[in-house]
């Protein structure tokens, strides 16, 4: 028998026995889908998160004071205690690095600000101009704090903080009390919402001298740096922990974490996950499988007198093997185009229904989903094709 | 043209052994009119399944044309049976999703031949067996004698040396019955080796050659 004739006739099976072949079908194509959703749900998460991250800063390192190490003491204590703080003097000398393009030193505190006959407690940033591009800050109105302008009473107001305060616009040039100190607003910030659990639109920045003073601490919380390429990050990182080493008396007493590292943890562990809801969804194919070799094995019992006469007008053994076979194909085609469809209009669902989440199914998965399909329907045909092609003609004639 | 030898053919029931047949020796000869009866159980359909290369002798030898078809692989039996052979059956053994003309064609697809060729030969095979209008309608919309002439027409649309007929009447009423054996005995008259097992002994006397069977035993062979 010719492929032709062989596709043609298992294709002529499929489309007469309707009901049987749109349950294989929709078996099928439910775990195609099921891999293209939840996969291009996983994936979305991770380039989410990722996207978070990266929108903190290119190419960032981040220097905290004291150093991640075993010690004794109770648990959650991971940063162990440090004789030395970090400086703004410690803060120059990393910005001088020449793998450093520009460094943000930053004090963090909660202090009360009033204006206009208004009052509520806010988180304040201490820093300096570059913390804005590190950050990928941006503002709505006025300036941010002038470069080398550290010891002027400048205050940006987070865009909630803007519009609390002065509800009629109008708030540059605006003078505000921060606990104990007046500062005269240079701009606002652009809205952005929370980011690694910083809501911008609700905290305020002044010059770093003043939260300092404002704090009564001459120690940073942190130093944001940013490295002139994605390829400086590990010299700069190096680097920066040699100078901090030599200024703090030879003591290995920073922490020093690249967004890099962090990143790549997160995208790790975001990639593990979609690889985990896929191979559970994969399962549903395989429960398809058997669906289809249990239909198949049934076609085989109730098509006996049909095999029987094939064989009596001498269709050899291989001949029945293939039909049942391309039957197969046939029903593993149509379930894998039908998944991957209904894949790819699940995942438009998700994304119109959710904006912010940017769920493609990933193309591996969907090469994946339907060739797992393919191959599990015709794993799942060759028992039922082996049966067939076996059966004796004489029997399968009589219906036996 | 066929030429068995001590043919045994032993089925096992329960733990116990059957001669279906036992020790047959028979030879036909080619364009004969051939009849084989017997009571239930005697071995004649068990014969016609051998002779039909659709079963395998336990011991003996056959000769199909002169060629010792006893052991051929089951791919070469195949493909004698679909060269030489021809079967009709009681209950006709249409494929039920197929139409008349499909149903025709199948033996012409197995033999791999391309479709221009399969139509003009199914055109003329409808022609033949009186069933142009019926071309297109399943065997589900067919009369019992249509479905018994598409399964002739299938039987010998690759014009088969031989054809074997099991109770072809079986399930057809009188006068249909004794259109369909006009039809086998008009295949017969143009050189069709025609052998039909029957227990009709009306319909066994019109073939030219009469075998009588008993326990899976030759007990009479007249002409």
């Amino acid at each position: 028998m010719k492929l032709r004739d062989t596709l043609h006739l298992s294709l002529s099976s499929v489309v007469s026995y309707r009901t049987r072949s749109l349950l294989i079908v929709l078996a099928m194509a439910l775990g195609v889908a099921a891999v293209v959703v939840l996969t291009a749900l996983g994936d979305g998460a991770r380039r989410y998160v990722v996207g978070k991250f990266s929108s903190i800063g290119t190419n960032l390192i981040i220097v905290l004071p004291g150093r991640a190490e075993t010690a004794g003491g109770f648990p959650g204590a991971v940063l162990a205690q440090t004789p030395r703080d970090l400086t703004l003097e410690d803060a120059r000398f990393v910005g001088q690095l020449s793998q450093v393009k520009r460094y943000a030193p930053l004090n963090v505190g909660v202090v009360e600000l009033a204006a206009a006959s208004r009052l509520r407690e806010v988180t304040v940033l201490g820093s300096t101009a570059d913390l804005l591009p590190i950050r990928h800050m941006n503002l709505a109105q006025g300036s941010f704090l002038a470069q080398g302008a550290e010891y002027s009473a400048q205050i940006i107001l987070g865009a909630t903080l803007a519009q609390e305060f002065f509800p009629h616009g109008n708030v540059v040039g605006q003078r505000v009390r921060l606990g104990d100190r007046r500062f005269l607003v240079s701009g606002v910030l652009a809205v952005q919402g929370e980011s690694m659990g910083f809501n911008s639109d609700e905290l305020v920045i002044i010059p770093i001298d003043h939260a300092q003073a404002l704090f009564n601490t001459a120690s940073l919380f942190r130093i944001l740096v940013e490295a002139r390429s994605r390829s400086d990050i590990v010299s700069a990182k190096e680097a920066i922990r040699d100078t901090l080493k030599r200024r703090h008396d030879g003591e290995d007493d920073v922490t020093v974490i690249t967004q890099d590292a962090v990143l790549a943890t997160f995208d790790r562990i975001l990639r593990a996950l979609t690889l985990g809801v896929a191979g559970i969804a994969a399962i549903s194919l395989a429960v398809a499988g058997i669906l289809v070799m249990n239909v198949m094995l049934v076609a085989v019992s109730q098509r006996t007198s049909e095999i029987g006469l094939l064989k009596a007008i001498g269709a050899p053994s291989a001949d029945i093997r293939l039909l049942f076979f391309a039957e197969a194909l046939w029903l593993s085609l149509a379930g894998a185009v039908l998944g991957f469809v209904l894949g790819q209009f699940g995942s438009l669902l998700i994304r119109l229904v959710y904006p912010q989440l940017p769920a493609w199914p990933p193309v591996w998965a969907s090469i994946a989903g339907v060739t797992i399909a393919f191959v599990t329907g015709i794993l799942a045909s060759l028992l039922p094709a082996a049966r067939a092609a076996q059966l004796d003609p004489v029997k399968a004639l009589a219906g036996r | 043209m066929i030429h068995l030898t001590a043919i045994t053919r032993v089925f096992r029931m329960g733990d116990q052994d059957v001669r279906a047949l036992s020790g047959i020796n028979l030879e036909i000869a080619s364009g004969e009119y051939v009849s084989i009866m017997g009571p239930s159980g005697s071995g004649k359909t068990t014969l016609l399944n051998v002779l039909g290369l659709l079963d395998r002798p336990n011991s003996g030898r056959y000769e199909l044309d002169g060629r010792d078809v006893t052991d051929l692989s089951e791919t070469e039996q195949a493909c004698v049976r679909r060269e030489k052979i021809g079967f009709v059956f009681q209950s006709f053994h249409l494929v039920p999703r197929l139409t008349a003309a499909e149903n025709i064609e199948l033996p012409l697809i197995l033999a791999g031949i391309a479709p221009t060729e399969r139509k003009a030969r199914v055109d003329e095979a409808l022609l033949g067996f009186d069933l142009r209008d019926r071309a297109q309608h399943r065997p589900a919309e067919l009369s019992g004698g249509q479905r018994q002439r598409v399964a002739i027409a299938r039987a010998t649309i690759l014009r088969p040396t031989a054809l074997l007929a099991d109770e072809p009447t079986g399930n057809l009423d009188h006068h249909i019955g004794a259109e369909v054996m006009a039809l086998l005995e008009g295949l017969h008259h143009a050189g069709t080796t025609l052998i039909l097992v029957t227990h009709d002994r009306e319909l066994g006397a019109r073939a030219h050659r009469h075998i009588a069977m008993r326990d899976g035993e030759i007990v009479a062979d007249e002409k």
